[in-house]
């Protein structure tokens, strides 16, 4: 069970230094994804070794996964419009809710 | 499921996956680490098998392989000439973020384990999951989680519109 809470821990890290690090929206969402991976290890993990009803853990990660699903459409939507708008995707461009 | 196959078997996965989840992060081509991000999600895959979460493993490899990377890809192909390797790709602060990840990993690395030997150790195993995890799986979906699967698939709904209203061209 460490062995599974550790990899999460690592891939989460990994996600927030893609996050950290990336300047192209795209990137970003990429590592996204590999954080919201990392807590859906988390939960099935939990599930399998701590259980305490059923599989409430395993229900809790499709639904994450769904959420992250409807993340990404939304968010590759608002992408291309920055890119039609802007002609550039890259997050330090992006400053028109900045003072 | 026990025994040293499943630690073999372990250990690959997550070489794999802790291997392509950097090259998702620090390749300079996007469109590369898409690729990688692929390999990484199939690996998480594979975890979810060895967790025994077979429909998670399913719809891991439907809904992130299947739909979401494609999207990136979709995504990355439509502003095609950003992701050259001219971009930098990366901003200023690739060492502060290096440091704060290594930070943060060291830390809950440390929590963990403090709490593995304090807590979870010392917890009695409980009873082992339903064969038939599938089945049951359903059987919450539409008893015990009516309601958030409802509210979910209205939140698809609310997204595929959004996303539309989005992308769409503006009529002159």
């Amino acid at each position: 069970m460490l062995a599974y809470l550790s990899l999460a821990a690592i891939l989460f890290s990994i996600g927030m230094f893609g996050v950290i690090t990336r300047r192209n929206v795209i990137g970003i969402m990429m590592s996204l994804e590999l954080m919201f991976n990392a807590v859906n290890i988390n939960f099935v993990a939990f599930n399998k070794f701590i259980v305490t009803d059923g599989l409430v853990g395993q229900i809790f990660s499709a639904f994450i996964i769904v959420v992250a699903a409807a993340e990404a459409v939304v968010g590759l939507a608002i992408v291309l419009l920055l890119y039609r708008n802007w002609q550039g995707i890259n997050s330090d461009q992006v400053n028109i809710m900045k003072w | 499921m026990a025994g040293p196959q499943v630690g073999i078997v372990f250990w690959i996965i997550s070489f794999v996956m802790l291997i392509s989840a950097f090259m998702v992060v620090s390749l300079k081509n996007i469109f590369h680490s898409a690729l990688f991000l692929i390999l990484c999600l199939f690996s998480v895959a594979g975890i979810y098998v060895l967790l025994q979460a077979e429909f998670l493993a399913a719809a891991q490899v439907l809904i992130y392989v299947g739909a979401v990377a494609i999207l990136m890809i979709f995504a990355i192909m439509l502003t095609n000439k950003l992701a050259s390797k001219k971009i930098r790709q990366s901003n200023r602060n690739v060492l502060v973020g290096f440091f704060v990840s290594v930070i943060f990993c060291f830390i809950t690395l440390v929590l963990l384990v403090k709490t593995y030997v304090s807590v979870w150790s010392k917890l009695k195993p409980q009873a082992v999951l339903p064969e038939q995890n599938v089945l049951v799986f359903g059987k919450y979906l539409m008893t015990k989680f009516m309601l958030p699967f409802e509210v979910v698939s209205i939140l698809l709904l609310a997204a595929m519109i959004g996303a539309i209203v989005l992308a769409r061209k503006e009529r002159s």
